[in-house]
């Protein structure tokens, strides 16, 4: 417990995010002057979207949030038993760890604002407000899941709580997210597109074209990169040769900051002060949290390349431990209703599962259903050993 | 009636599809302030604004991925790649975004997007500048590919690609924009074409020759040539590679007895090599003669002239080959058929 405590607190002090506004000459100086200072300056240097602690959330927002924060743990838990019951198939990339992080993120959000995910998406599909069970019936391939069981963990969608997706090519969402971001543009909307991804994605050339696109054409998006230090078994120092992911803001003239991805708070805040300026100003944001990835990269990664004392730090850094010594630090959750309201997500959790585990496989005879939305002769619909003419 | 160009078709299209809809703009590499590479977007700029008519900075992966989720947000964009070769560049938007959009989401979202590209060779442009990939397109079912020959079919085809609420690569041809044909005056009465179907654009008795874009036109003055010589070819114009109209293409082959594909691109694997597996399919039990490719020859394309010219497809290559081809049905005596 001393070690989690430590760890809340230096996490308090570093909760601020650190900013850059590359928007102008003057201010690029100025974030240069930033970089030179080093990382404690960096810190100290900006105030950003308000500080960590605490002070401007009151003791029920703060439970909503643990509850959330809860549910993505016991849901990705239940998934990866689900997963070595062979219940699950293809690959599933869990977020434990990045719990704050996604509740945080989508704290900021309006329900009417978009958002594009990576495939490491489960708890972005529940924050964003999709059902347990429609989460977990996509994972098991159910016509009852959010995308029916033609996605799977990589591949979610829903149009009503507007998550466009989960993409499983590395990179592949932001184009998408930019357009997305162009259309509400275009047609005049005031909507936010928010979008995911990890640490190795800033490597790619579509994270390059997107954020020049974006920035260039004033689009309202909003690009999270969540530093787990690892892309898949590949550390951001061996990736990135700028490791401090969200200084390449700067090289689109584009507000940029990092937060404390294990601060749900200043996550929030971090968020907010991205999604508004994307919606009032019609400016993008690119946004860098650090956040553990408490397991391997996917359930089967057993992480061989992390060192002892490595995966022994990763238990101090554990965002859900840290919240709900917070709560029970500040008088607002104890040990008993902690467990209560474990208990009850656990509950939703189980009935998640028992759901996905009930509901029907799709139907054979759906398999042509959707190749394409407009109708169109001569579409060959047949089974592997079929002819192609019929005679 | 009036006689317009090729280009003239598709950029007047563009105009009167911008004017109906409000939510087709454009996208892509120079066609705003410079109006088009090959000016096919000559004047649009002027008329519908920036909003509208949108040059895109260098990034073909970056433009066609906001194309897409432009389109997935209701829009209707029509992106202009500047030629075929640098939509290798958008692959991964193209076949694992575009074409799987609709699908792997269970329906949920449609991507209403045209790509208007140019191939071609034939121009001394060299190998990364002369290629004929839409055969990687054709590959992915979710995409639509068209390939129209006339300048009226140009204009009957985008308009059903822009109306079509899938994803359509718009296969232009270099060598296809100053040729000419008939359009009505006003060319918003041109009617949408139907995405996959073929048209038989000669009928014939002794040999079936299948092309599309610029293939289709040789074929169709390869048929002139040898109807001089009395022999009657019909002309199947594919106008869509994907969906492939199989049903036109064999028919066709039940009556003729015999084929000749001609295509753009290479020879193995290329489009003829599926034709040629539907129409042994199809029309095995009626063909007198081992169906026939002309196709470009396997090489990265050189840019000296006479190099150039050897390895591309002409009308006199179609003609050896059809020659032989009724030849070896034994139906026409050597003397015809030389």
């Amino acid at each position: 417990m001393a070690e989690t405590t430590k760890a809340t607190r230096s996490r308090r002090t570093r909760g601020a995010a650190r900013q850059d506004t590359g928007a102008s000459g003057a201010e690029s100086e100025a974030a240069a002057r930033d970089a030179d200072a080093g990382p404690a300056g960096a810190e100290n240097a900006q105030a950003p979207a308000g500080t960590a602690g605490g002070a401007d959330a009151d003791a029920e927002t703060l439970v909503a949030y643990y509850r959330q924060m809860l549910l993505i743990r016991r849901f990705e838990e239940r998934a990866a038993r689900a997963y070595t019951q062979a219940k699950i198939g293809g690959y599933c990339h869990l977020n434990l760890g990045e719990e704050a992080t996604i509740v945080g993120l989508m704290a900021a959000l309006r329900p009417t604002d978009y958002l594009f995910t990576n495939y490491r998406e489960h708890g972005y599909a529940l924050a964003k407000g999709i059902d347990a069970r429609s989460v977990m019936a996509e994972l098991y391939g159910r016509s009852t899941g959010v995308s029916k069981g033609w996605g799977g963990s990589m591949h979610m969608f829903d149009v009503k709580t507007r998550l466009l997706g989960g993409y499983g090519i590395v990179g592949g969402q932001l184009p998408l997210a930019t357009g997305a971001a162009l259309a509400v543009s275009y047609k005049g909307g005031d909507e936010v597109v928010m979008c995911h991804m990890g640490d190795g994605t800033a490597a790619i050339g579509a994270f390059h074209e997107s954020l020049n696109i974006a920035a260039l054409w004033n689009l309202p998006v909003v690009f999270v990169v969540i530093n787990n230090g690892l892309g898949m078994g590949t550390t951001v120092d061996r990736s990135a040769a700028e490791p401090e992911l969200w200084r390449r803001g700067a090289a689109y003239r584009m507000e940029s900051a990092r937060v404390d991805g294990t601060d749900v708070l200043a996550v929030r805040e971090a968020a907010r002060t991205a999604v508004e300026r994307a919606r009032t100003e019609s400016k993008p944001y690119l946004l860098e949290a650090t956040s553990p990835r408490l397991r391997g990269h996917s359930v089967v990664d057993p992480a061989r390349y992390r060192s002892a004392e490595e995966k022994e730090a990763l238990k101090a850094a554990d965002p859900l431990a840290a919240m709900a010594l917070r709560l029970e630090e500040a008088g607002i959750l104890d040990a008993e209703a902690r467990d209560k309201l474990d208990a009850e997500v656990t509950a939703e959790i189980e009935d998640a599962a028992a759901f996905a585990d009930d509901s029907p496989h799709p139907d054979v005879s759906t398999l042509f259903d959707y190749t394409y939305a407009t109708p169109v002769p001569s579409e060959l619909r047949r089974l592997p050993a079929d002819p192609v003419f019929r005679s | 009636m009036a006689t317009v160009t090729y280009r003239q078709a598709l950029r007047d299209t563009l105009r009167a599809e911008m004017l109906r809809d409000e939510n087709v703009f454009l996208m892509g590499e120079e066609i705003g302030v410079f109006e088009g590479s090959y000016k096919i977007t000559e004047g649009l700029l002027k008329e519908f604004g920036e909003r509208r008519v949108r040059d895109t900075p260098i990034a073909e992966e970056g433009f066609v991925g906001a194309a897409i989720g432009a389109a997935m947000l209701g829009l209707r964009p029509v992106v202009e790649i500047m030629t075929i070769n640098f939509s290798l560049l958008a692959l991964d938007q193209i076949v694992n975004h575009a074409a799987k959009i609709y699908g792997m989401f269970g329906g949920q979202c449609s991507v209403p997007l045209v790509i208007r590209t140019p191939g071609g060779g034939g121009q001394q442009l060299g190998a990364t500048h002369s290629q004929n990939v839409e055969l990687y397109y054709s590959f992915v079912p979710g995409l639509k590919v068209v390939a129209p020959s006339t300048p009226l079919e140009a204009s009957a085809m985008l308009k059903a690609a822009i109306r079509d609420d899938d994803p359509v690569l718009f296969l232009e041809n270099l060598a296809l924009y100053n040729t000419k044909g008939e359009v009505p005056d006003d060319i918003a009465e041109v009617e949408p074409a139907q995405i996959g179907r073929a048209a038989v654009t000669r009928p014939g008795t002794d040999i079936t020759i299948i092309g599309y874009s610029r293939m289709a036109h040789v074929a169709l003055e390869v048929a002139e040539r040898l109807a001089a010589d009395g022999i009657s070819a019909e002309v199947v114009d594919l106008r869509s590679l994907r969906p492939l109209d199989r049903e036109t293409i064999v028919a066709s082959v039940r009556r003729t007895g015999c084929a000749v594909i001609a295509e753009d691109d290479w020879l193995t694997y290329g489009i003829g090599a599926e034709i040629a597996a539907t129409i042994q399919e199809g029309a095995f039990d009626w063909l007198d003669a081992p169906v026939r490719r002309v196709a470009m020859a396997e090489v990265p394309l050189p840019y000296a002239k006479p190099l150039e010219l050897a390895a591309l497809p002409s009308a006199d290559s179609l003609v050896t080959a059809v020659r032989d081809t009724l030849r070896a049905t034994g139906r026409l005596s050597l003397e015809t058929a030389r």
